[in-house]
């Protein structure tokens, strides 16, 4: 009783941080409000016996990717956005009951299936935390786990290429072609 | 008990709420972190299928789905910012040229 009482407020917590996403006017604004979701998910990941995967949903999603947003939405100076329609008039309207339209298959298929309504037992010892997550990780999944590493690296050379380039004084640019 | 169809459920909402915020939104950075709240919830649907069938493997799926976000918010963000130079908004309707 005392989890799904959590659930229910944690639900709406993070639904309610979701709709506030939707409709904040200010750009910081949404993302506090989405740092709020990424607070409610895990939470509702400890309720799901993932300890490790929620502290790492709050340093990695709610810490270092969310303070990156800010930083960029601060630096853009792009807060403010007036938003007056587009030029597709009935864009809106349609994403409303698209969006209607798609929460309604999907609960159909939620509820209609059977195996989504049993009682589960309780987790085994140690389920979702550091140690067994590591030794998944390190033995089913290393190959998966370097290639991750690699993704990393070609993601942060690729930032760093496109925020370079095109920019400042000519010896800047040399020095970044020496470099490349 | 909380039934994992629960779980399921707040997924889909989370991942309609996100849909919707991509198409309704003009702000590029707000899409883009509607595109994060979108992969927030199949994450969630990873965890609560872990959950249901005590298989370490979905709370790994959300691991890496983590690391793939990251990768992509630096990319991302490094793209707004330079078109931001040559564009100067963030308005996705500034977008719509190839040819800066």
């Amino acid at each position: 009783m005392g989890l799904m009482t959590l659930f229910i407020i944690t639900g709406a917590v993070a639904v309610a941080a979701a709709l506030g996403l939707l409709f904040a006017r200010n750009a910081v604004y949404a993302a506090l409000f989405l740092v709020l979701n990424m607070f409610a998910l895990a939470v509702l990941y400890l309720s799901l016996g993932a300890p490790f995967i929620a502290m790492v949903q709050i340093t990695v999603y709610a810490g270092a990717i969310m303070v990156l947003f800010l930083f960029v939405i601060m630096l853009l100076g792009a807060e403010q956005l007036k938003e007056d329609g587009g030029p597709i008039a009935w864009q809106r309207p349609l994403a409303l009951v698209l969006g209607l339209v798609l929460l309604g298959e999907l609960a159909y298929f939620v509820f209609a299936a059977p195996a989504g309504r049993a009682r589960l037992l309780p987790p085994p010892e140690g389920f979702g935390d550091p140690h067994t997550v590591g030794l998944t990780l390190f033995q089913q999944y290393l190959l998966p786990f370097e290639v991750t590493s690699v993704l990393l690296l070609v993601a942060m050379i690729g930032a760093i290429v496109l925020v370079r380039h095109g920019k400042g004084t000519a010896a800047d640019s040399a020095a970044g072609s020496d470099a490349e | 008990m909380v039934p994992t169809s629960f779980y399921i459920f707040l997924a889909a909402l989370l991942f309609t709420i996100g849909a919707v915020a991509v198409l309704f939104r003009r702000n590029t950075l707000v899409i883009y972190m509607a595109v994060e709240l979108m992969l927030n919830a199949a994450n969630l649907a990873f965890v609560a299928f872990a959950r249901q069938f005590e298989a370490l493997d979905g709370q790994l799926f959300v691991f890496f789905v983590m690391t793939v976000a990251a990768a992509e918010v630096a990319v991302g963000l490094a793209l707004i910012v330079t078109i931001f130079r040559t564009k100067h908004s963030v308005d996705i309707d500034a977008m719509r040229e190839l040819k800066g």
